[in-house]
């Protein structure tokens, strides 16, 4: 035993340089993302207030947070109906448009890209202002307005107060920024794609564009469409922010309460940090078993 | 064996039908992508008088400069002119991406060539940090800020962000597709570590830089709750917290009073529009480069 940490020990020192690289990153990622994750942890079993020191409590901060705290449901099932929504949608769009943007010749391209990119690369909170006299709900709203002068409807439709209309416009304003980080890697991706590949195909009798996608394109781009798959749940769970920003916070009877304005609520205007650290908890577990499951689903069919 | 798509004869030129069908498809979803942004920047050129009238005009008849003046000489209750709020984020983005771009070359190049021990170890490590959201563990990076003495300081708004595990996953994955010979051959002409990653990899991960440029400069331009949580003082505040605060009024507002949210929407997209010109400036500035990283962005799992 000691022998072999002796080894180890002589072969890490080998090394020293690489772990002087490394340290930089690895002292602000332990520092600003492992230590946040697992204080999180930690405080989640407590009651803390910031004034005082934590108090333990075990598990009744997630015992109130499932059993007794309606408003936590609601901001769940607002999560999961918007993950669900856009999630896989944008998810799929992304790779269409890229797709779609990879069949035209290279020299439009870049302009292609940009236009579909560009959304992306604005704040969901600063764009609030375009949104807000987008779905205004009176008749002075461009939507509206529009819908009014082609008779669509008769009365403006309350987008920002109507609870059953909250969710949807949020899901399309997301959607709308929806192609990001992924939409370049898919881009970039097809471009790798080794082209013999295709005259390969087209001699074994594939013909159509869409064969290709399917046949050649989707199985050799998988370690692309797992990057994709992971970065679009991240990005589909922590929404929040665009809700804030169009439906207000608190938002009506919390038709866009999510579970990110919820931790919000409970960490920077209630100080009650024990439940909001069981709350992020929550979040992170479900995020983090998701891309488990991306990663399953994407590596057991590269074995095929 | 030929193509056999659905193609006719125009101008003695074949013409694909599938291609024109995509081309028209994206030329009009694109256009249609761009309303909002042609929106913004209609509200911000329009003069008081055409944002009230009815039914609404979608384009600016008359564009005028003066949301931009207004916004340059408003202050908020605090007198702080808007121009302090333009450096501070202008500072932390620039002096925040410039650190990213070198921590993460530096610890790309061992975690792509080198095999020293626990280098899986960390390297999965940085794989689950793809999934991780900072927006998750606001309250314990407060408290780790206040633990440090940072709070209300630049350091604040900075540091927390310089640890970017998405670049430094693109910069590893940049640099493994080098072959490891360009790094063996200068080994054996006795070239020490440093000069190896100075002189041979941070030149060939430069391409990728400028994804890292963008990715990271995007995050934290746009982030506005770093402000929020991390800095009291009004002076300390960036261009997106701001927006945030007075975007949070007019929702209200719009919720309440009919008209009331529009009232402001002339400097709000002013400052809108001031706040999405640069990074769409980055962005095509760096687009060419972004795909060639990008191109290896894969996991291989």
């Amino acid at each position: 035993m000691a022998i072999r940490l002796r080894a180890v020990g002589r072969e890490m020192w080998k090394w020293r340089i690489s772990y002087l690289f490394l340290s930089p990153f690895i002292l602000l990622f332990a520092l600003f993302i492992v230590l946040p994750t697992l204080t999180s942890l930690g405080l989640s079993f407590t009651y803390y207030n910031i004034l005082e020191p934590p108090k333990w409590s075990g598990w009744s901060n997630y015992k109130l947070l499932i059993t007794d705290d309606d408003v936590f449901i609601t901001a769940l099932k607002n999560t999961l109906y918007f993950a669900l929504v856009t999630g896989p949608l944008g998810y799929c769009l992304a790779f269409l448009f890229a797709w779609m943007i990879h069949q035209i010749p290279a020299k439009a391209r870049t302009y292609y890209t940009t236009v579909f990119y560009v959304p992306s690369l604005t704040s969901g909170v600063a764009m609030a202002v375009v949104w807000l006299i987008v779905f205004a709900n009176d008749s002075n709203g461009y939507l509206n307005s529009f819908l009014m002068q082609f008779g669509f409807i008769n009365e403006p439709i309350q987008w920002i107060t109507d609870v059953k209309k909250i969710m949807p416009v949020i899901i399309t304003i997301s959607l709308w920024m929806s192609l990001g980080t992924g939409f370049l890697a898919f881009l970039a991706g097809f471009e790798t794609i080794n082209t013999e590949l295709y005259d390969a195909g087209k001699v074994d009798g594939i013909r159509s564009r869409f064969q290709e996608l399917w046949y050649i394109t989707i199985p050799s781009m998988k370690p692309q469409l797992l990057f994709g798959a992971v970065l679009a749940i991240v990005g589909s769970f922590k929404v929040g922010e665009v809700s804030m920003a169009v439906a207000g916070f608190p938002s009506p009877l919390y038709a866009g309460h999510t579970i990110i304005l919820h931790l919000h609520d409970y960490a920077v205007l209630r100080y009650e940090m024990g439940y909001a650290a069981a709350i992020s908890v929550v979040l992170f577990i479900l995020i983090y078993g998701l891309g488990r499951i991306c990663f399953k689903v994407f590596a057991s069919k590269g074995e095929l | 064996m030929a193509k056999k798509r659905r193609t006719f004869r125009l101008f003695n030129r074949r013409i694909d039908i599938g291609l024109i069908t995509i081309i028209l498809f994206l030329t009009g979803f694109g256009l249609f992508m761009m309303l909002p942004l042609v929106f913004l920047v209609s509200t911000a050129f329009k003069p008081i008088e055409e944002l009230f009238i009815y039914p609404p005009s979608f384009f600016v008849k008359n564009p005028t400069m003066q949301n931009f003046r207004d916004l340059l000489i408003s202050q908020s209750a605090s007198s702080i002119p808007f121009t302090r709020y333009l450096f501070n984020s202008l500072l932390v983005s620039i002096v925040s991406v410039g650190f990213t771009v070198i921590i993460g070359s530096l610890a790309s190049y061992p975690l792509s060539k080198h095999k020293f021990p626990g280098r899986n170890f960390i390297f999965s490590g940085i794989i689950v940090s793809l999934m991780f959201a900072p927006e998750v563990v606001e309250i314990p990076r407060y408290l780790i800020v206040t633990s440090l003495g940072l709070m209300d300081t630049y350091g604040a708004l900075i540091l927390p962000n310089l640890a970017f595990p998405i670049g430094l996953f693109l910069m590893k994955q940049f640099l493994e597709q080098v072959p490891d010979e360009v790094f063996e051959a200068g080994k054996i002409d006795g070239a020490s570590e440093w000069t190896l990653f100075y002189k041979i990899a941070l030149p060939l991960i430069r391409p990728a830089w400028a994804t890292v440029i963008i990715l990271s400069f995007t995050a934290i331009w746009n982030d506005a709750s770093s402000s929020a949580l991390f800095t009291q003082s009004d002076e300390m505040k960036t261009l997106p917290y701001y927006l945030s605060t007075i975007s949070g009024q007019a929702a209200n507002a719009a919720a309440g009073a009919a008209g009331l949210g529009i009232a402001r929407a002339g400097a709000n997209a002013a400052a809108t529009f001031l706040m999405t010109v640069p990074t769409v400036f980055i962005f095509i500035l760096f687009q060419r480069q972004v795909l060639s990283t990008m191109a290896y962005s894969g996991i291989k799992s």
